[in-house]
């Protein structure tokens, strides 16, 4: 409910970019994803906790058993 | 293990050294649209982490005893392209994956022995993806083969993934489908072998476990400074989704191995916003719900701030949190009653709250890491971690990436 709330204030407010503005959202820190140096802080973390996928890592495949 | 390293060591080497006789060429400005249709290599990433970690709920034991455990995991991935005679590009990406892990719960499958086969083991995992795509347009699709393998499991896996983009290329729609064929070799703990399933006779039966995941994502600009994206990853499995070789306790002093329903749904559903607040900050935000059919319930919210020192050395100080509701089956050591028909005293499913802090460096000069035009980008993160359930443990992670 609050992530689909957000998610319309946040669309309803956007505004066209053109290529040329997107220095800053092109920016290797901008990148909509995990960082590549996260990929087995992610993998340890699923293993530890219940909660899994939707962040971009691993969400089955391996047993995940020690 | 010494092995393990001076492979991994030697696999860093050899790769560098495909490089070390060759003076990077000048880029040469080149207006025309003309690609070149020879396959070339992108990028090359390596990305290695030691994790280690202490607590006392080991679910091996029934949920106590020791849960010390070390793995030292890399990968190396190889992303390589080929413009086709009609424009599209072609992109292969390689991964090779190989970690290695000493855990002292699993020395206690059979306590009898100076040291089990599970106490240590090595897992390998190669991939390999291919993505047709259009670079006027942005739209794409691909396909991607999995394998991995260790002593006790198997698993091979298959993905498509598909993206579109708008024409003014602000959002962007992202579509992955994956499944994961499993082999499990059914280990039980020592007291409960017969005499065909024991060490001696290694006659172990095998159990499957499948799991099918369906990845949507909306990715939008929001402005000059500011975009996110909402992703929604259902999931299925099925099979022996139960660890045989971990113990559970009972009320009447009776143990038996773990036993968990052979279906489980999951959904997860995350939100990404990333703002760039002015040339020096940019705040990086994330925010998970996740439910599944066993009672778990989880909130995730991370925060990352990585501070720019100058144009290409950062700084990024992290803080994650997580809350979970544990499941159902979950009971601690000789809790458990004996008419229960399903049963875990694994405390990585129960009732927990777990923080996870620490940082990273980011360095990527113009000239290359160290005066090496090659060596692109060098990342360098720590983290710290404890969980409510006393488990504590740290992480270094290095990301090397060639270009």
């Amino acid at each position: 409910m609050v992530t689909a709330v957000s998610l319309g204030s946040l669309l309803s407010a956007c505004s066209s970019v053109k290529p040329y503005q997107k220095s800053k959202l092109n920016d290797a820190d901008m990148i909509l994803s995990a960082r590549k140096a996260q990929k087995f802080e992610q993998s340890f973390q699923l293993y530890r906790e219940g909660a899994s996928g939707a962040n971009g890592g691993k969400s089955g495949g391996g047993c995940g058993c020690n | 293990m010494r092995k393990i390293y001076l492979h991994v060591l030697f696999m860093y080497f050899g790769i560098l050294s495909t490089y070390a006789q060759t003076r990077p060429e000048p880029v040469k400005a080149d207006s025309s649209k003309y690609q070149s249709r020879k396959l070339k290599v992108d990028e090359i990433n390596l990305v290695s982490a030691y994790y280690h970690q202490n607590g006392n709920n080991s679910a091996v034991t029934g949920g106590i005893g020791t849960e010390k455990l070390s793995d030292f995991a890399n990968t190396i991935d190889l992303q390589m392209s080929k413009f086709n005679k009609r424009g599209k590009k072609n992109t292969f990406l390689f991964e090779l994956g190989v970690d290695h892990y000493t855990s002292a719960s699993s020395d206690k499958i059979d306590p009898s022995t100076i040291s089990s086969a599970s106490s240590a083991d090595t897992r390998i995992y190669p991939s390999l993806n291919w993505t047709h795509s259009n670079e006027e347009t942005g739209n794409s699709f691909g396909f991607t083969g999995s394998y991995s393998t260790e002593f006790d499991y198997q698993s091979m896996g298959a993905a498509f993934n598909l993206t579109r983009l708008s024409k003014d290329k602000n959002t962007q729609f992202d579509f992955k489908l994956q499944a994961f064929l499993d082999q499990w070799t059914v280990i039980l703990p020592i007291e409960l072998r017969t005499a065909n399933t024991g060490r001696g006779g290694e006659q172990y039966d095998t159990a499957p476990r499948n799991s099918f995941s369906a990845s949507f994502s909306l990715s939008q600009v929001i402005n000059k400074e500011f975009q996110a994206s909402l992703i929604l990853e259902p999931s299925y499995q099925k099979g022996l989704l139960a660890t045989k070789y971990q113990r559970d306790y009972f009320t009447d002093g009776s143990m038996r191995a773990e036993t968990l329903p052979d279906k489980r749904y999951k959904l997860p559903i995350g939100l990404r916003m990333n703002y760039f607040l002015d040339d020096r900050f940019v705040i990086r935000t994330f925010y998970r719900y996740y439910m599944d059919n066993w009672g778990i319930r989880a909130h995730t919210a991370e925060l990352e701030i990585p501070v720019k020192i100058n144009s290409f050395f950062s700084i990024s100080p992290f803080y994650r949190y997580n809350n979970q509701v544990g499941t159902k089956y979950f009971a601690p050591y000789s809790q458990h009653s004996p008419s229960d028909q399903y049963f875990t005293s694994d405390y990585d499913l129960s009732t927990l709250t777990s923080d996870f802090y620490g940082a990273g460096i980011r360095f990527a000069p113009p000239k290359g890491v160290f005066g090496w035009q090659r060596l692109n980008m060098l990342e360098l993160r720590y983290g710290h971690y404890s969980r409510s359930t006393s488990l504590v443990s740290n992480i270094v992670s290095l990301n090397l990436k060639f270009k």
